[in-house]
């Protein structure tokens, strides 16, 4: 991370708002991609990922703000005049178009020697394994074929920074799988900046270098698959990437680098800092970290009492129920600390191991939630 | 009782037989396409006979008879005039379906309503409606000579013609075309300006060669019925041109010698044939539908 921030970077979107008529799309969003960085822009449907990439590669104006691509401004610049390349969800090969043509088409645009177009033609076919294909037409191949198509056409232009809108999601989960590490390794070995788009949080996982995570338009957390899984910044965060178990808690007590904390379901006190008396907070921890005594741990007032043990395989999926109803999820090793069904146990885990998350909210509102459901307020 | 009319209806779907269902079609067809076909075919061979009765005496006189440079010149003419009202058609029609495919919603119903509705009206009234505003004394050459301009003598010429053929056909040009074009995937248009292709060399690249099929439907939509019109001519070019469907109608009305307009609907159905197959030969049969 640090190493990349030395270097310059090679997109950078500034203040960048996108509504359609009243409705804000993207909000005020500012990011700054590096060269030879795969960063994937991680959300939900609707969360503005794939308009935030559809404004780089030009297709849609921007209301506000600026995107730079090395240090040009691209306002008004239509896709053809940006030396960036494009992916499409749907492949977009052109039907009445070979291989060869599909391939050769930014070539021919940039009116290259015609005996160059088929060396730079082969050459890229080679590289996604698709030679001897050149014929062939777009309806006569798979759907991973077409894929790799898509990306030769795109990559065969050496375009600056290759856009990606959720380029494996019409593939099966196996093919999908080997399609990304293909992907990871083609980006490597071309140090081309991949701009990836995907709503798969293990996609995010296994193939980038850095990942933001988008809501509501903006970015909840840029940042490296493990700092986004090991250090949440929302709630969000951590109930999008992973599992988590999330309490609502009141800060009770600030000493000296601990604080003690106030949750219906029992005390905690937890190393944290950055935190004021009365504040309210998440904490979060994930259910791998959740651990189990027979009796009450130091800093830890924490009884449930255990509903479940399922067997998965691999693990143990584990669910205590807390005083207040709430479920805490855990997983261990087959081998790890278990206890039946029904029996009494506390909560702890180790130090360091949850993460305490500021909020907006300045009560905890489980209570209101139960109180006021299905009531029309007057 | 809900179990029981499910089952009523189930059987009702397995006693009505294919046949029942296409035999109204069937019987139609063949009283009055395959009937009247054949027999226009075998009166075709046959010989004149005197007050236009029939001589059942096989000979290929009409045939022979079509040979005659002044007929072969108003087969010519029609074909001629059948190509410019294709050429002006597609020339009219593929920018109206181009915006027509990229509307949508309420904007399209409006413009396919635009579209269709002067076909609720008889076309004879709408031509003759055209007749009023074009003619010597019409509405057009009243406007013109209010700013000053000399008439213009727009009527019973072959542009007149034209004009009024493309005028009938052209939702047949406009409904295809807009078809192919609303099939295209929109992102292959992002796809080609993404590759560096500005907004022509798009359209010469991807839309106009994905249309092609639409074009291909289009142009025998409009080409084979304007071969046959008979009343845009007469109309428009007031009886000063001879087309073919016009020959056709004087043999079979006033000439009275159904031998030869039997011959002479022979040979444009033939014509007609020959085209569509060397059509399909380049296009996608499928694609004609």
């Amino acid at each position: 991370m640090t190493e990349k921030m030395d270097k310059k970077p090679i997109i950078s979107l500034r203040n960048v708002i996108k509504k359609y008529g009243e409705n804000l799309v993207v909000n005020k969003i500012n990011l700054d991609i590096y060269q030879g960085e795969f960063l994937t822009l991680l959300g939900a449907s609707g969360c503005g990922k794939t308009t935030t990439l559809r404004m780089i590669a030009g297709f849609e104006d921007i209301t506000e703000g600026e995107i730079f691509l090395e240090d040009e401004n691209m306002a008004g610049k239509p896709p053809y005049h940006r030396n960036v390349n494009t992916v499409f969800q749907s492949y977009a090969l052109f039907p009445h178009m070979n291989v060869f043509d599909n391939v050769a088409f930014g070539l021919v645009e940039k009116k290259m020697k015609k005996a160059e177009i088929r060396k730079k033609v082969r050459e890229v076919l080679e590289l996604v394994q698709l030679t001897g294909f050149e014929r062939r037409k777009p309806d006569q191949m798979s759907g991973g074929q077409k894929q790799r198509v898509a990306i030769a056409r795109a990559i065969v232009n050496n375009p600056r920074v290759l856009l990606l809108d959720e380029p494996l999601g019409a593939l099966d989960l196996k093919l999908r799988r080997q399609m990304q590490l293909d992907l990871k390794h083609l980006q490597q070995q071309l140090n081309i900046t991949f701009v990836y788009v995907t709503h798969d949080q293990e996609e995010a996982m296994t193939m980038s270098d850095r990942i933001a995570i988008m809501n509501g338009g903006v970015f909840e957390q840029i940042g490296t698959a493990e700092e986004i899984y090991e250090h949440p910044k929302t709630k969000f965060v951590a109930d999008f990437i992973g599992e988590s178990n999330i309490f609502e808690t009141s800060i009770h007590a600030v000493e000296e680098k601990m604080l003690k904390l106030i949750m219906e379901q029992g005390d905690v006190t937890v190393r944290e800092q950055g935190f004021e008396v009365n504040e309210i907070a998440y904490l979060c921890v994930r259910p791998e970290n959740i651990k189990i005594s027979e009796f009450p741990v130091e800093g830890f007032n924490l009884k449930g009492i255990i509903k479940e043990n399922i067997y998965v395989g691999s693990q143990i999926k584990t669910t205590i129920e807390m005083i207040n109803g709430y479920l805490v999820k855990k997983t261990a090793f087959p081998d790890g600390d278990m206890k039946p069904a029904g029996s009494i146990v506390y909560l702890y885990w180790d130090d360091g191991k949850s993460v305490l998350m500021h909020t907006k909210e300045d009560k905890i509102y489980n209570y209101i939630e139960s109180a006021e459901g299905g009531s029309i307020p007057s | 009782m809900k179990k029981e009319k499910k089952k009523k209806v189930k059987n009702q779907n397995h006693t009505l037989p294919l046949l029942a269902m296409i035999s109204p079609t069937v019987i139609w067809l063949f009283l009055f396409l395959v009937i009247s076909l054949v027999y226009i075919i075998v009166i075709s061979f046959m010989t004149k006979g005197p007050f236009g009765t029939i001589k059942w005496m096989p000979s290929l006189q009409s045939y022979i008879d079509f040979l005659n440079p002044v007929y072969l010149k108003v087969f010519r003419k029609s074909v001629e005039i059948a190509a410019l009202t294709t050429v002006f058609c597609l020339l009219v029609s593929y920018p109206f379906a181009m915006a027509l495919s990229k509307t949508t919603g309420k904007k399209k119903m409006l413009f396919m309503i635009l579209l269709v509705l002067p076909f609720w009206i008889n076309g004879l009234i709408r031509l003759n409606g055209w007749v009023n505003i074009l003619r010597e004394t019409g509405i057009l050459n009243s406007l013109l000579m209010k700013i000053g301009l000399q008439p213009i003598n727009f009527m019973y010429t072959d542009g007149a013609i034209v004009f009024g053929m493309v005028y009938a056909f052209l939702p047949f040009m406009v409904l295809p075309i807009n078809n192919s074009l609303s099939k295209m995937d929109p992102a292959l248009l992002e796809a080609a300006s993404d590759l560096g292709a500005k907004k022509f060399r798009t359209f010469c690249r991807v839309t106009l060669p994905l249309s092609i099929p639409g074009i291909f439907s289009g142009t025998i939509q409009t080409f084979i019925p304007s071969l046959g019109a008979f009343y845009i001519a007469d109309i428009m070019g007031g009886g000063n041109t001879m087309l073919l469907g016009n020959l056709i109608k004087n043999q079979f009305t006033s000439a009275r010698n159904w031998p030869s307009g039997a011959a002479f609907s022979v040979v444009l159905i033939v014509f007609t044939l020959i085209v569509m197959k060397l059509y399909n030969k380049v296009g996608n049969p499928e694609d004609l539908v």
